[in-house]
């Protein structure tokens, strides 16, 4: 989910992270993820689209390369869970939630690239509990930048990042974007 | 690109991408289906209207399912329980359905563009559930989404459309759709019913079926609304299946890998043998599943947004 679109003309762009510091963030996040799940095979991680399912693509590569296992990774499509429809003159395109099933036993990592309010995260704990009842639901966002309006924290966080409310966080990444990795955040 | 539509009104007006989009949103509502929880809050707190002033079963139902799933509330109303029969205007009867504060009104009309005429005056969403002969686009739609389910694509395929072109708002929404997504469109039959001047729509004209079958990577058999026609139109019931029916001794002509559809209720014998209905090559009950979740699409995108 990209939360940039409240607010208009930003003036100036700060970077906050380059390719590099992206690559350590989430390499640092896959190995607390290992540490935390005792049981690696029964962690599923799931991406928000778009960026959400790149970047859990990249963690299950970092933990394949550190502890040896690949382990599953699915998609949490949050459209039609979201609690603002009717609000927007325009909607975006609905992908296909996919989660391996069933969920029962499974330890469900959502992945998404900025986490800021919280309601996009409340929509996909809702979509995962329409697939059935996991173990565990666990989230974890390449950025944090506060401002949280429900009572929801992530368990791994690549950059915790304050911000004031009407900046705007902007991620870039090479598969989705087709612009190098990056993370900037855009003051008026 | 987003979508930006109240209304869906037909096929007619909406590019090549906004059908694929609606296609593409409907494969994301096809998984709901397959869920533990078949049932989205997508549209809780909305309310949505079915108002059918000809009869129907099969739309008015889908549609109905199809807003359950998205947590809608539903009222039906048809042609003999409204006041249309005690002579109330279709706007008068509209803007007091929208006094209710009903945010989706699913329209079926005798007349063609009754659901334009609607769209224009009402806040509210406006979906087409066919009106007169004119346009039928969810079923048009989920027709197109058979298709490129079963074969991956639509650009390129030879469609034949078979039967009464001249009256069938379903063949209209068909022949909209599919030459923008790049299909070749073939009508066959009687000459009263499928007149030349169809080829203006970018489209061929048959008037023997046995030519053309070969060729089809599908073939969409129309319904013979035989309590409609008038005897200067149609040639008779029997000519009819001897001439342009799918019976099982013609339908040896097809490729083996050639889609049968049917949008329903279907004449058994008259358009289409029972043999041919029920074999390997048919899709008309995919097209029925497909429907649900075409219409969801639908509903989720125009009902969706702030008008």
């Amino acid at each position: 989910m990209n939360e940039n679109e409240n607010t208009a003309g930003p003036v100036h762009t700060v970077p906050i992270m380059d390719g590099e510091a992206i690559r350590r963030a989430l390499r640092r996040i896959a190995h607390e993820i290992i540490e935390q799940n005792a049981d690696l095979k029964s962690v599923v991680l799931a991406g928000i689209p778009l960026r959400g399912v790149e970047i859990a693509r990249r963690l299950a590569e970092f933990i394949a390369e550190v502890a040896k296992i690949d382990i599953e990774t699915g998609t949490i499509d949050v459209a039609m869970h979201r609690d603002d429809i009717g609000t927007r003159a325009e909607l975006p395109m609905v992908h296909a939630s996919k989660l391996p099933l069933p969920l029962e036993a499974r330890t469900i990592i959502i992945v998404d690239d900025v986490l800021f309010t919280g309601r996009t995260v409340r929509a996909a704990l809702d979509a995962i509990s329409s697939f059935g009842r996991p173990a565990r639901i666990q989230l974890a966002a390449l950025v944090d930048r506060g401002h949280r309006e429900l009572p929801i924290r992530a368990d791994y966080v690549g950059k915790n990042l304050p911000t004031a409310n009407r900046e705007q966080i902007q991620v870039h990444l090479q598969n989705v974007d087709n612009e190098p990795d990056a993370v900037w955040l855009l003051k008026e | 690109m987003n979508w930006n539509r109240k209304d869906l009104l037909g096929l007619r007006e909406l590019s090549a991408d906004e059908i694929n989009f609606i296609l593409q949103t409907a494969d994301a509502f096809k998984q709901v289906g397959t869920r533990e929880v078949k049932k989205v809050p997508a549209l809780r707190g909305k309310t949505l209207i079915n108002f059918f002033v000809e009869p129907s079963t099969r739309t008015r139902t889908s549609f109905e399912l199809a807003a359950f799933r998205l947590s809608a509330d539903v009222i039906n109303i048809s042609a003999s329980t409204s006041s249309l029969t005690k002579g109330e205007t279709l706007k008068d009867t509209a803007r007091n359905l929208e006094a209710l504060h009903a945010d989706i009104l699913v329209l079926r009309h005798s007349s063609a563009g009754a659901p334009q005429f609607l769209g224009q005056r009402l806040k509210s969403s406006v979906i087409n559930a066919g009106d007169g002969a004119h346009e039928h686009p969810t079923q048009g739609l989920l027709d197109i989404y058979t298709i490129r389910e079963k074969r991956g694509k639509i650009a390129g395929l030879n469609v034949v459309i078979v039967g009464d072109i001249l009256f069938s708002r379903v063949a209209r929404s068909n022949i909209f759709g599919l030459t923008k997504l790049g299909a070749k469109v073939t009508l066959v039959g009687p000459s009263t019913l499928v007149p030349r001047e169809f080829e203006k729509l970018g489209v061929t004209v048959s008037h023997q079926i046995d030519s053309v079958l070969p060729e089809a990577d599908v073939v969409n058999l129309l319904r013979i609304q035989h309590e409609r026609q008038r005897k200067e139109y149609f040639p008779g019931i029997g000519e009819y299946t001897t001439l342009f029916g799918l019976t099982k001794e013609r339908a040896k002509l097809l490729k083996p890998d050639c889609l049968v559809m049917h949008p329903g209720p279907i004449n058994r014998g008259v358009e289409i043998d029972s043999e041919v209905a029920d074999g390997l090559q048919s899709v008309i009950l995919d097209q029925v599943t497909n429907g649900l979740a075409v219409r969801m699409a639908v509903l989720y995108l125009c009902g969706g947004i702030s008008t």
